[in-house]
């Protein structure tokens, strides 16, 4: 019977192809470097789960979002493991984007056929360091407001538009309600929809080029 | 399988994988439920008791209005609500008094007794209760609620939570 459901919906859907290119696909001999770029993924999807669940508790107002993050560490079950994950996850992605990049760049597998493939992964390295950016100020504490100050003046500091910048990142001259608000659209919304677009990508030009094999020593 | 009893080593790989995969699901998906439906779970807290005053102070055989304010915590949002009642001592017993809800159980609305009708009148929807906040007229499905209380060292003390009274 389930072998029977099986194959009308793998007939009409392709999951056998499927399951091949996503899962089955040859691979150079194994490498733990080259799985950093599963690790993102995961870690990707970590944030997302995780991100969701503390949208449940989490208000982005000047007001309330302070004391939201006090609630779901310490009144809500289990809200210090969900954002403590949601914490350390953040850096951890950073770090392992970066060491992916790295290891692209060291063993040159941007190179034909694959510079699209690396050119998106930049995409991918500059939405995740937006995220970390937007990040920061959620908690809206000392710390995360001191440093979107002076993250945002350091944008600021672009020749002639760099007032315009600072104005368009902070919804205005000061740092505010607007800025808290428009920080939670970018980091909850925008740059996860370019992401997830981008990464789409970046896994389509993975599947259809494979990965790039270590050169032996005899190459 | 072959004949023998040993497991095969594909066998064994799939079913550590699914019960490996097993735990983590649930070390996972566990908490996560318990945090999305923790504020179900939550007990929900009686308020302090709340010293009205002295109760020589309070005349007998009259209802004597008083007024409190409470403070609820929801999640990181505090509300004060303010929460009215009338006491009246039908005696000069210590135990024979009333303390009625001023709070309509029609809709709400603030009742207030009224001397003349000798009842509790509502302003909204002319609801009518009796001196023991029996319903008299009007559209309240139910009798006024009252509050439980205690008597400490004189003072009168109430348990500012609406205990409904049986029709």
């Amino acid at each position: 019977m389930m072998q029977k459901i099986y194959a009308w919906l793998d007939e009409r859907l392709g999951l056998g192809e499927m399951y091949t290119a996503l899962l089955d696909r040859p691979e150079p001999r194994g490498n733990w470097w080259n799985t950093l770029g599963s690790a993102s993924l995961f870690l990707f999807l970590l944030q997302t789960v995780t991100g969701i669940f503390l949208m449940v508790y989490y208000t982005p107002s000047p007001d309330h979002a302070y004391d939201s993050i006090q609630y779901i560490m310490t009144g809500v079950a289990f809200g210090w493991l969900i954002r403590g994950i949601h914490h350390w996850g953040a850096s951890l992605m950073v770090l392992v984007v970066f060491i992916h990049m790295l290891r692209v760049y060291f063993t040159a597998s941007y190179k034909y056929p694959r510079e699209l493939t690396w050119l998106v992964g930049i995409g991918l390295l500059l939405m995740t360091v937006g995220m970390g950016f937007t990040g920061y100020l959620l908690p809206w504490h000392q710390m995360a407001y001191w440093a979107t100050t002076v993250g945002t003046r350091i944008a600021g500091s672009v020749p002639f538009l760099g007032d315009f910048i600072l104005k368009a990142l902070r919804g205005g001259p000061d740092l505010s309600a607007l800025t808290l608000q428009r920080f939670f659209a970018a980091h909850v919304w925008m740059l996860p929809a370019l992401l997830i677009g981008l990464i789409g990508a970046h896994l389509y030009l993975i599947i259809k080029h494979g990965e790039s094999h270590f050169p032996g020593k005899d190459e | 399988m072959s004949e023998s009893n040993t497991i095969s080593r594909r066998d064994f790989i799939k079913a550590t994988t699914g019960i490996v995969g097993g735990v983590i699901a649930a070390g996972v998906g566990l908490p996560a439920i318990g945090y999305l439906v923790d504020p179900a779970l939550k007990e929900d807290k009686a308020g302090k008791p709340i010293a009205i005053g002295k109760l020589e102070d309070i005349p007998v055989g009259k209802p004597y209005p008083f007024s409190f304010t409470l403070t609820r915590v929801n999640g990181w949002e505090r509300t004060a609500a303010n929460y009215g009642g009338t006491i009246l001592r039908k005696s000069e017993s210590e135990q024979d008094i009333l303390i009625l809800s001023s709070r309509c159980t029609h809709l709400g609305c603030t009742v207030n007794w009224n001397e003349e009708a000798q009842a509790y009148l509502c302003p909204c929807h002319d609801a009518k209760f009796g001196i023991n906040g029996e319903v008299l007229d009007g559209p309240p499905p139910v009798p006024l609620a009252h509050f439980n209380f205690s008597i400490d060292a004189g003072m009168l003390v109430v348990v500012p939570v609406e205990v409904s009274q049986e029709g």
